[in-house]
């Protein structure tokens, strides 16, 4: 029986057999026979359906369907990408250990599966992330450091979505989704879509990603509706990292979420998400069907979550370690340098080079967080509306005069991060 | 060592406050790298290693193992390898480094409830229930230039010091700064609407009717509202803005609280009684009751004109010559003997001991309506009677109950309670337990009623019975028992024969 099996409900005749058909909690402290079923689901390769290219041990496999040309110098640069994103990626979690953000979001394990996607885009296309997806941000050009308003708490994001094609984190757990296929929709309704000739280069198509937690909300149920019926040029991309903060996969879904698109009626695929070359594959076959009209698709990168949800979750309370030692084995940094070293693509002084510039990195993104000033009081009006409003000018006087009404007043000292 | 620096305990959760000191990883001394973990802290929400902010060497540990501090205190000294970083010295905040023996123990797991009331979860942690601190504000200083709106509705500085918190506008008289602006901040605290009770309770109004009485100047306040509910409705605010007098012309919205109107005073169409003695006793015992037992009542038609009958004879009966043979008297007696089948019903539960009390005796109480209100005097020993000694009883009782002569002590330790609605023309009601019992029974009133009889529909005298029980100590088997037992025995009184 295949993985897939093993969580669906038992036949009549199998529950008789079962005394305690209750479901504890998935939070419960002695590990369900559900939970260590579906414990050993999140350590399989995720089924025969998985698209995989490069094998936890960075041997260099070939799929029918989904083989890639890729250059050694490509390599190495996604290579570099992983190594910096993870690198920026724990230094965001110390520093917000150390008191200098409000949160961070760890990407930990899924560098993978969003570098591979983010390399699939082109300039003209769009991302509309979550928010853990430092990867694609990297990718889109944004730089690390513009990640950390909206975990200080000084800004909502602060890159321009129309310059980089990168929409802003969203926090509202798949509320992306929607904004992507009415983006995807515009795509298609202004005729960038499906061009043949010498504007096949010019195609655009748009990418959403959100997680296995998400593909339970609303928002992803109705955003893939509506990207099926108007055939929106949308890759929907998830992130299946195993946990929605506490909850199990087992929890949110009963069939292989790549099989969901079957009800919607556009194609999906389950792709290995700690596999940068499958990433990147997948995600440009898919783009590419997008582009040209064939939208929308779903991709399931099958990856895994390494750290906590965030900072504010302990994830030693609902997971089992021996779950996380499994993925160790299969991480994604480790199988692309094996692969490298083995295959004489990098040596050792290639390596020695991205960890020296990951550590500048890390400096930078660090000083730059200790460095940031607190917004002025008054930025929460200068941004609500395009155009000031009188009424939104009259509230924010009123506030700076009741901002000076204090003894210890200057603005600077309120709302500062220690 | 001449620029140490401290690491105050972050936040890592959200919103969380303090942390305890698991243990310490460093000792003073020793050199440490730039986010080498060096501590790991417990907080409501996770157990988490905290990497150092700085490279150098330790200086000192100023938390120990268990402690538990709060967010922002320095939790060691270091002396930094380079002389570079600008962020917080000593010198800031070096002192306090003591716990608050108070909040010490407010944290909690997650899921479980902290000695503070909250439930911590994984993410966001509820409300705080402590206030937060105030910041000073300036003295004397008039601060602003008093234009603009004041939407915003937050406090403006007082210039006592005092936070003046502008009352919520949704009484009606909107409170805007718009006209007395200045008086306001020469004044010390005079905020509209001061004769009012903060947190007094807003009348149920909707909002166009708000709107309405804000533009009239009527106080919801003041009206009591018609509608289902007690809600405002749009014609107590005309009536109140038309009838009342005082509410002057529509005054612009916010000139003061003072423009309240109240058409006719409550007070006069209301009488306002203490609450005490045998009222307040009643109440006291029907809360006390209610909240406490776990109530069923279950309910019974019965035909009782067999007891009827059987009462006729007796009457006819020399030894019953001088007695009044009741169809309460009679219903007393079927508890009795029902009782000695169904134990439970007469059974207390005491909660203290952690044990149920069954008794050998049934003390029946018998709620009587007097002029000073419900009393339940108590036949003793009601099981040890035979018919006529009850019928005799109950009359005693009663009369003296009417009379208002029931001493204290013939009120107290009932162990089953019959309650005889019928004389007030009612057919049943769910009755509510006497503390301390387990079973009440309602008995209605007696009617000629349409009743089926071998297939053909004839008069019968019909009575209705409910029982009220106490699920902790009788089921619904016990309880459905008892209850048929005495239907039975009123419904045939020969059935008697059969318990003893």
């Amino acid at each position: 029986m295949s993985p897939e099996h093993w969580t669906r409900p038992s036949r009549p005749d199998e529950r008789d057999r079962i005394a305690d058909t209750a479901v504890p909690a998935a939070t419960s402290a002695t590990p369900t026979r559900e939970q260590v079923i579906a414990g050993l689901r999140a350590t399989s390769e995720g089924g025969a359906d998985l698209v995989q290219l490069l094998t936890p041990e960075g041997q260099r496999v070939s799929h029918p369907d989904f083989d890639i040309d890729i250059t050694d110098e490509q390599l190495r640069g996604m290579y570099r990408d992983m190594v910096l994103v993870r690198r920026a990626d724990r230094e965001g979690n110390a520093l917000q250990r150390q008191g200098q953000l409000g949160i961070w979001v760890p990407l930990l394990g899924q560098e993978a599966a969003q570098i591979g996607a983010g390399r699939a885009l082109r300039p003209q296309d769009m991302a509309f992330p979550s928010y853990r997806e430092h990867g694609v941000a990297w990718c889109r050009g944004i730089d690390p450091t513009e990640l950390l308003g909206i975990f200080r708490g000084t800004d909502h994001g602060s890159w321009d979505p129309n310059e980089t094609g990168m929409g802003l984190y969203t926090i509202v757990i798949g509320n992306q989704c929607v904004n992507a296929t009415g983006y995807a929709m515009g795509q298609k309704f202004e005729g960038k879509v499906g061009n043949s000739g010498d504007d096949a280069a010019a195609n655009e198509a748009t990418m959403v990603f959100f997680g296995d937690g998400a593909t339970s909300q609303g928002d992803v149920h109705e955003g893939m509706v509506w990207a099926s019926v108007y055939d929106a040029p949308v890759v929907f991309f998830c992130q299946n990292n195993q946990w929605a903060i506490s909850e199990p996969t087992e929890r949110q879904s009963r069939v292989p979420l790549y099989e969901r698109a079957k009800g919607y009626g556009f194609p999906g695929i389950r792709v290995d998400g700690n596999d940068v070359l499958a990433s990147l594959a997948v995600s440009r076959w898919a783009m590419n069907e997008a582009r040209q009209g064939n939208g929308p698709l779903l991709i399931e990168a099958f990856t895994y979550r390494m750290d906590a949800h965030t900072t504010s979750d302990d994830a030693t309370r609902y997971r089992m370690g021996d779950e996380l030692e499994a993925w160790k084995l299969k991480d994604p940094i480790e199988r692309l340098r094996v692969h490298l070293l083995r295959e004489g693509i990098a040596d050792q002084d290639f390596l020695d080079g991205v960890e020296t510039e990951a550590d500048e990195l890390a400096a930078r993104f660090r000083q730059f967080c200790v460095d940031m000033p607190d917004p002025p009081p008054e930025r929460i009006f200068s941004a609500a509306y395009a155009e000031e409003s009188p009424v939104v000018a009259a509230q924010r006087e009123d506030y700076l005069d009741y901002l000076s009404g204090f003894a210890d007043s200057g603005h600077d000292t309120e709302g500062s991060v220690r | 060592m001449a620029q140490l620096k401290n690491f105050p305990l972050p936040d890592v959760g959200e919103g969380l406050t303090e942390a305890e000191i698991l243990n310490w990883r460093i000792q003073p001394g020793d050199a440490v790298e730039l986010n080498q973990i060096i501590v790991e802290i417990e907080t409501a929400k996770a157990s988490v290693e905290l990497p150092c902010p700085y490279a150098g060497t330790i200086n000192e540990l100023l938390a120990e193992p268990g402690q538990t501090v709060e967010v922002g205190t320095p939790i060691l000294t270091i002396e930094p390898a380079g002389a570079s970083d600008d962020t917080e010295s000593t010198e800031r905040d070096g002192a306090e480094t003591g716990t608050d023996p108070d909040s010490a123990e407010q944290g909690g797991k997650i899921g479980e409830e902290s000695a503070d009331g909250r439930i911590a979860t994984l993410v966001g942690y509820g409300p705080r229930s402590t206030s937060a601190k105030r910041r000073p504000r300036k003295s004397g200083a008039a601060s602003g230039s008093g234009g603009g709106a004041t939407d915003s509705g937050g406090r403006r500085p007082a210039t006592n010091g005092t936070p003046v918190t502008a009352p919520a506008s949704t009484n009606g008289t909107a409170v805007n700064g718009s006209a007395p602006r200045a008086a306001e901040q020469a004044r010390p605290v005079p905020a509209a609407g001061a004769d009012r009770v903060p947190g007094d309770r807003v009348p149920l109004a909707k909002p166009p009717v708000r709107k309405l009485a804000k533009d009239l100047g009527v106080d919801l306040r003041s009206l009591s509202g018609s509608g289902s509910g007690g809600v405002i409705t749009r014609e107590d605010v005309e009536r109140a803005a038309s009838g009342g007098g005082t509410a002057a012309a529509p005054t612009p919205a916010g000139a003061t609280g003072t423009a309240t109107t109240a058409p006719r005073d409550r007070s006069e169409r209301e009488q306002r009684v203490p609450i005490k003695g045998v009222r307040k006793a009643t109440a006291q015992a029907m809360v006390d009751s209610a909240f406490t037992a776990p109530h069923v009542t279950e309910f019974l038609t019965i035909d009782v004109t067999p007891m009827m009958e059987f009462r006729e004879r007796l009457k006819k009966h020399p030894e019953f010559r001088d007695v009044k043979v009741t169809p309460l008297a009679i219903a007393s007696k079927a508890m009795c003997l029902a009782a000695k089948r169904t134990p439970d019903v007469n059974a207390s539960w005491d909660g203290e001991a952690g044990e149920i009390v069954y008794k050998d005796y049934v003390h029946l109480g018998v709620a009587a309506a007097t002029e000073r209100g419900l009393v339940v005097p108590k036949v003793r020993d009601a099981d040890a009677m035979s018919l006529r000694e009850l019928a005799v009883a109950l009359e005693e009782l009663t009369s003296t109950a009417r009379e208002g002569r029931t001493p204290p002590e013939a009120m107290t330790n009932g162990t089953i309670t019959i309650t005889n609605v019928g004389v007030f023309g009612v057919d049943t009601g769910t009755p509510i337990l006497n503390p301390g019992e387990s079973a009440i029974l309602a008995f209605g009133a007696i009617r000629e009623m349409p009743w089926v009889v071998d297939g053909q529909v004839v008069p019968r005298q019909v009575c209705q019975l409910a029982l009220s029980f106490d699920h902790r100590v009788v089921d619904g088997q016990q309880g459905s028992r008892f209850l048929a037992d005495v239907g039975s025995m009123l419904s045939d009184p020969g059935m008697a024969l059969t318990f003893g």
